[in-house]
């Protein structure tokens, strides 16, 4: 009996441990025909009424002129959904999927997740240079591996708030940071203790006012050739905590910003500070316009690139781009009916124009960026979106991390935290060095 | 003999067979995710490509390198060592005044059960906004009658005391199990504890605590293990208070404010399914389980011997 027993237990120990080694996402070779019937599935994040109207306009456009492909539209979908159905693959897994959070096109490329997309590119004819931004670029590859495109981009300006300028006497946007400095002080009133105006939240949980968003501003290097981190070594970065810091200080002070901050509403709902009057200028992207008007905001609202740093006035103009990234799934069977639609959604002019206007997106290609027919709610962020000196984050193995660790001593440093500033970044560089190793 | 042998193997396997519901329900949802954690915590895997061996890594990585790791396990622990006994505390002493209601009752029970039954998600954001320091009701009535007016979900030092009182609010499964298990202490015993002289504090030590210990020691030990799955209460306080609940691709920031809501589970989470690192996630899951078997453990051994006695 003993023996049968630990015969039993034996197999099934084997039998756990051999089931736990999971299957893999084997990229099939392309070879199905997208010129036969075919239907695909597309998933992707939006979920708004009218987003997804835009979603479905784009489709149709495509269907009219590939009306032997089908397209199954699947909304509200986050990258955790993703990763599952990639990894279980299956008849319902999507041939077509975009992702907000370029953050994780390292963990896509590098996994295989998604498809490389060079050979459809080299076949389609698509010169990458001549189609899309530098900076789009940049973060829809990993390492030289190119498994998404661009499908519309984001970019970060200054919004202002018109009646409280005139209010203050000013009559232009500030350009440079110590033109923005006195701006920010000169339309801030402070009420008691706290504030019935504030110029602007500097504090890095204000929204957009990340860490990122800011160093941008600085044009800064995240890693070495090598691959390591370069916070400590990139003069950006303390440049720009120290301008940050400085302006809390002027501001009152990081106890008191943080107190007037919870009282702030939600960043997408209508009580965002801004729509609110509780603070005169924000950094965001180029969607609060369109949110303000839905808000009822009263006020007229300026719309002007974020002010650049006093050493580099001459890059006045530049700013945070980021994006929506669209790719096909490695696990699809109808990898040449999927690039069909990933080709249409992200190079084809009209289509690129129209999904930008509809939803308040800037468009991602050069010509669709030189279109007359954008609205001139995105004009601003035109110019912003086509910037030599814009920039975005790079992608990495692990996704965000290492804009989660900046940011993270970011808050310890706004708090007064921190002594010795280049040791922090320094300390900062190991973490992200070890979570990079981590991920490898 | 080799019939006595086949007999005892048909009696084996026919055994076996009464038994294969269960053998089956353990394999599938206990021994084989328990085999498999421990086998993820020694290989490198995102989801998509295949494992490989690490060693002891992921385990070096979340134990020396991980930032997150430390302030969540003290942050359980605190929850497991205050919340819970709080919660214990709290629900023996509203079913005990709840058995004692003449009038009423119902009402009472009703009322303090209801809030037991609210969704987890919208009962931290309604309680995120009765706390929010600037503009909640609860900072203004402090503020009015001349009280400090803490920060609540948005200060490090109160956001683990307002995760207690959310859990004290929705004490209604407690007050059950407590008010049935106090109705079913005999009377005679209190009757003959008070001919004996005893007064109402010693009834209750005497008489009601040694016959509800079994449920006491339940309570404590459903509460451990909940408080070491706790996740959804923290992580909804944390974005709501830090204004960032909607917005896609928002990078996660764990535990807001400064880690102090930060739990074991979301570090899971975070690992698992926004870093890909499938080995990392699954060495704070064994940590859990291994620490919910510890207190387990201490808990019923401590019982047993307190009964012997």
């Amino acid at each position: 009996m003993q023996s049968f027993t630990r015969a039993v237990i034996g197999t099934a120990a084997v039998a756990l441990l051999a089931t736990a080694c999971t299957g893999t996402s084997n990229a099939p070779q392309a070879d199905d025909d997208a010129t036969k019937d075919v239907s695909i599935t597309f998933w992707h994040g939006w979920s708004a009424p009218g987003e997804a109207a835009a979603i479905a306009a784009d489709v149709k456009a495509f269907e009219a002129k590939h009306p032997n492909i089908h397209v199954k539209v699947v909304g509200n979908i986050n990258d955790d959904k993703i990763k599952q159905a990639l990894r279980a693959g299956g008849a319902n897994a999507p041939d077509v999927v975009s992702s907000f959070t370029t953050d994780n096109v390292g963990t896509f490329c590098a996994s295989n997740v998604f498809a490389d997309l060079k050979p459809f590119l080299d076949r389609s004819g698509i010169e990458l240079d001549t189609t899309f931004p530098k900076p789009l670029q940049d973060y829809t590859q990993f390492q030289g591996k190119r498994c998404t495109l661009p499908l519309l981009n984001d970019a970060y300006g200054l919004y202002y708030n018109k009646t409280a300028f005139k209010a203050a006497g000013i009559t232009a946007p500030p350009k440079t940071l110590s033109e923005f400095d006195a701006v920010a002080r000169k339309l801030t009133k402070v009420k008691g203790d706290s504030y019935s105006q504030l110029g602007f939240m500097p504090n890095f949980h204000g929204y957009e006012s990340t860490a990122t968003h800011f160093a941008a501003l600085w044009n800064p290097t995240y890693f070495t050739p090598g691959g390591k981190s370069n916070l400590a070594k990139d003069p950006a970065f303390a440049a720009m905590l120290t301008w940050q810091k400085g302006l809390v200080e002027q501001l009152g002070g990081f106890a008191k910003l943080e107190k007037y901050r919870a009282t702030f509403g939600d960043e997408f709902g209508a009580k965002n500070p801004f729509h609110t009057g509780q603070v005169a200028m924000t950094m965001d992207g180029e969607w609060r316009l369109g949110m303000a008007r839905e808000a009822g905001v009263t006020f007229d609202i300026g719309v002007a690139p974020f002010p650049v740093p006093d050493a580099q006035a001459d890059s006045y103009g530049k700013g945070y781009l980021s994006g929506t990234v669209i790719g096909i799934a490695g696990t699809s069977q109808k990898q040449n009916a999927a690039w069909e639609l990933v080709k249409f959604m992200t190079t084809d002019t009209d289509a690129v124009v129209s999904f930008a206007n509809a939803i308040h997106n800037v468009p991602s290609t050069l010509d669709a960026l030189k279109s007359p027919a954008l609205t001139a709610d995105l004009k601003p962020f035109i110019g912003i979106a086509q910037h030599a000196k814009s920039n975005t984050t790079p992608a990495s193995p692990n996704g965000g991390a290492y804009q989660l660790t900046l940011q993270d001593f970011g808050y310890a440093h706004e708090a007064g935290k921190v002594p010795d500033l280049a040791a922090g970044l320094a300390k900062t560089d190991e973490q992200i060095d070890k979570d990079l190793a981590q991920a490898k | 003999m080799t019939s006595l042998r086949q007999k005892h193997r048909t009696e084996t396997l026919r055994n076996l067979a009464f038994l294969s519901p269960w053998l089956i329900g353990v394999s599938v949802f206990f021994l084989y995710p328990l085999v498999s954690t421990v086998y993820f915590s020694f290989m490198k895997y995102d989801g998509f490509t295949p494992p490989t061996w690490t060693g002891w890594k992921n385990w070096q990585y979340v134990f020396t390198d991980y930032p997150f790791f430390w302030p969540a396990l003290r942050n359980t622990l605190w929850l497991v060592v205050v919340m819970v006994t709080l919660r214990v505390v709290f629900g023996l002493g509203i079913g005990l005044l709840i058995t004692k209601v003449k009038t009423g009752a119902g009402f009472f029970r009703t009322a303090f059960y209801l809030p037991y039954l609210a969704p987890p998600v919208a009962a931290t954001m309604a309680f995120a906004f009765l706390l929010n320091p600037g503009t909640g009701p609860v900072n203004s009535i402090l503020g009015s009658i001349g009280l400090p007016q803490p920060g609540w979900f948005n200060d490090p030092a109160w956001s683990k005391p307002a995760l207690t009182m959310l859990a004290l609010w929705g004490i209604g499964d407690l007050m059950v199990i407590f008010m049935a298990s106090l109705l079913d202490v005999p009377q005679e015993q209190y009757e003959a504890a008070s001919l004996d002289g005893a007064g109402a504090w010693q009834r209750f030590r005497y008489v009601t605590l040694p016959n509800i210990s079994p449920i006491v020691l339940f309570a404590v030990v459903t509460g451990v293990i909940q408080t070491m799955q706790y996740y959804t209460q923290p992580l909804v306080a944390g974005k709501v208070a830090s204004g960032v609940i909607g917005g896609a691709g928002q990078q996660f920031e764990p535990g807001y404010p400064d880690k102090s809501t930060l739990t074991l589970p979301q570090l899971v989470y975070h690992l698992g399914f926004q870093r890909f690192d499938t080995g990392g996630a699954s060495v704070i899951a064994l940590v859990l389980f291994a620490l919910a078997m510890v207190f387990t453990a201490f808990l019923m051994r401590s019982m047993s011997e307190r009964s012997v006695a």
